[in-house]
């Protein structure tokens, strides 16, 4: 009896993503035409929310080690890819410009740069994945700020890639088609892993690190790999949005930017989907916000405002599920008798 | 027994700073057989099982498992070498399902890399499969399956010490380590985990160390008793040499009333 080949196993599902790059390249071709830049941009940065938030919830959610430095790994991703797009990139692609294979080209091009972010990115996962061996709770929370701090300050301080006046003049290479495609893959292989020997084993060191390690769980060898599969997708969402605002600053990917995202996914209660959703709304919400002062015909904008008072309720009204699994815990050492 | 043992403890000593909470422990464990350690409320009973796991270091002595030396080696290496526990204070995984309990004991036969995972390959789907099949078995055998689906944290009392016994043999392990399994249960529950014991050395060819302060429990299922008082072994042998021990009536009943 022979085996069918491996590929046979997707057969079924080339439906399915046959589907979703066709919405895809809908999405693409026509949201350009009927909303104006602000509003496009706007749900990019979403869709960079929901890879960045996603991809913390791994961390923070699943595996249960509290970090807040997780701009600092989409800061290294905007950085490095957006570096080689001014120093290489707009040379090598000058060319392709007014060839009609161009903009395949440079879809290549930016998913090559998006891996290459990324990777840059797992590697400060790793370097920060390390000393959470040593750390719990409240310890490796501040740890995880101060990487972030380091890395922003780092950026502030080389000129290569613009120092203190930020990165200009990086090319929009960013599509809808990547950027939404790049959130889809992003939840799918993240909640992909979720359901695995390897989501499992996170879940567990989550739950009791002790309990875990006599199941034969290398927990050193999961919470680094946490780390480094969460810094990878932020690094990738760091290229996107790099590759869009075609301006970034180290103040970009500051504390405030990881404080947003520990918040979505605590708003999202460590489950992927509520998550996303999460992510999305945190990013809609400020802007919807800006139409209330025209509204009421306000001298001073009441946005910010409003809008901690929303999370103040939404935290208050689902307290259950939003504490649920993402808050620091204390952990008892293994007894003794 | 020494040459066929599944489990060798040989003069072993811990040492917490000035405290020696397992002092010159030598004790042999056959393939399946059960021995209880048993003793007053700090001897050192689960010192012995946290030395064994790896959790704390020898001050001095050697623990082998079937031959082979696993003093030093960290406790997840030690459990992949087919040594399952359960804790004194139960420690299931509470906030997920009792289902996926077992599945995260069973990771080490999950044969298939992180891209795999991601990608739902055949592998993974193969994997998920029989990972289910057998946690779903090892629930109908312990009667828990109707429970798969629920928190673990949400299971009565009785239900989590079983639950946790189970997760501890979907690790596949050779030796079963099991702290105070009775403990909080009433009479009834007692009764049908000791049927219960005796019954996994059978069917999945176990050795047992068993810590137990039911005294109608340890005698009732062990073939060996050990008693440790300050962390030193103070008498072994039968349940009925145990039973008749003046150095095991005067550790647990102070002086003898004459």
């Amino acid at each position: 009896m022979s085996t069918p080949p491996a590929w046979s196993h997707y057969l079924p599902r080339l439906g399915l993503y046959a589907g979703v790059a066709a919405v895809l390249l809908l999405v693409n071709v026509g949201l350009p035409r009927l909303l104006n830049a602000y509003l496009l941009q706007i749900l990019v940065f979403a869709a960079c929310n929901i890879i960045l938030a996603s991809s913390l919830n791994l961390v923070n959610g699943v595996a249960g080690q509290f970090s807040i430095g997780h701009a600092g790994f989409m800061a290294i991703g905007a950085y490095m890819s957006a570096w080689v797009s001014v120093a290489y990139g707009k040379t090598w692609l000058a060319p392709y410009a007014d060839q009609p294979c161009g903009p395949l080209v440079v879809s290549a091009y930016l998913m090559g740069l998006m891996l290459l972010g990324g990777v840059a990115a797992a590697v400060g996962g790793l370097v920060v994945g390390l000393p959470s061996l040593r750390l719990r709770g409240d310890y490796l929370a501040i740890a995880t700020l101060g990487f972030g701090e380091i890395i922003k300050v780092v950026l502030l301080n080389v000129e290569a890639v613009g120092g203190a006046t930020g990165l200009k003049g990086v090319p929009q290479y960013s599509t809808l088609f990547l950027v939404f495609g790049a959130a889809v893959v992003t939840v799918a292989a993240l909640r992909n892993i979720g359901n695995s020997i390897h989501g499992r084993a996170l879940l567990a060191i989550r739950e009791d690190e002790t309990a875990a390690e006599a199941l034969g769980i290398d927990s050193a060898h999961y919470k680094t790999s946490a780390f480094v599969i969460g810094a990878f997708f932020a690094g990738v969402a760091g290229c996107l949005y790099a590759h869009y605002t075609q301006f970034i600053h180290p103040r970009s990917f500051d504390f405030m930017k990881s404080i947003e995202l520990v918040l979505i996914v605590v708003l999202g209660g460590g489950k992927l989907r509520n998550v996303a959703i999460a992510a999305a709304a945190v990013t809609f919400l400020p802007e919807g916000l800006r139409q209330v002062k025209d509204l009421l015909h306000l001298q001073t904008d009441p946005r910010m405002v409003i809008y901690a008072a929303i999370l103040i309720a939404v935290m208050l009204l689902r307290r259950e599920r939003v504490l649920q699994a993402v808050l620091p815990r204390r952990k008892e050492g293994a007894s003794r008798g | 027994m020494a040459e066929s043992a599944l489990l060798e403890l040989a003069s072993c000593t811990v040492r917490f700073g000035g405290l020696t909470a397992v002092d010159d422990l030598t004790l042999d464990v056959a393939p399946q057989e059960l021995v209880s350690l048993i003793g007053p409320n700090g001897a050192g009973k689960t010192t012995v099982f946290n030395a064994i796991m790896g959790v704390y270091p020898l001050a001095s002595g050697g623990i082998r498992l079937a031959g082979r030396d696993i003093a030093g080696l960290a406790p997840h290496r030690v459990a992949k070498l087919g040594v399952g526990r359960t804790f004194q204070n139960i420690r299931l995984f509470k906030g997920i399902t009792v289902l996926d309990n077992l599945r995260a004991a069973m990771h080490q036969d999950g044969d298939y890399d992180l891209l795999r995972a991601a990608a739902r390959s055949r592998t993974w789907a193969a994997t998920e499969s029989r990972l289910e099949a057998r946690a779903m078995e090892l629930l109908a055998v312990f009667g828990l399956e109707a429970r798969a689906g629920e928190l673990a944290g949400g299971l009565p009392y009785g239900e989590q010490r079983r639950l946790e016994i189970v997760r501890a043999l979907a690790t596949g392990p050779r030796l079963l380590l099991l702290d105070e399994p009775a403990a909080g249960m009433n009479p009834a529950e007692t009764q049908h985990l000791m049927g219960l014991i005796r019954s996994l050395i059978e069917r999945y060819s176990l050795t047992i160390l068993l810590i137990e302060h039911d005294m109608k429990l340890v005698m009732g299922v062990s073939d060996r008793v050990v008693v440790l008082n300050y962390g030193r072994e103070i008498a072994a042998g039968t349940p009925q040499e145990i039973a008749r021990d003046p150095a095991v009536i005067e550790a647990y009943l102070g002086e003898p009333v004459h």
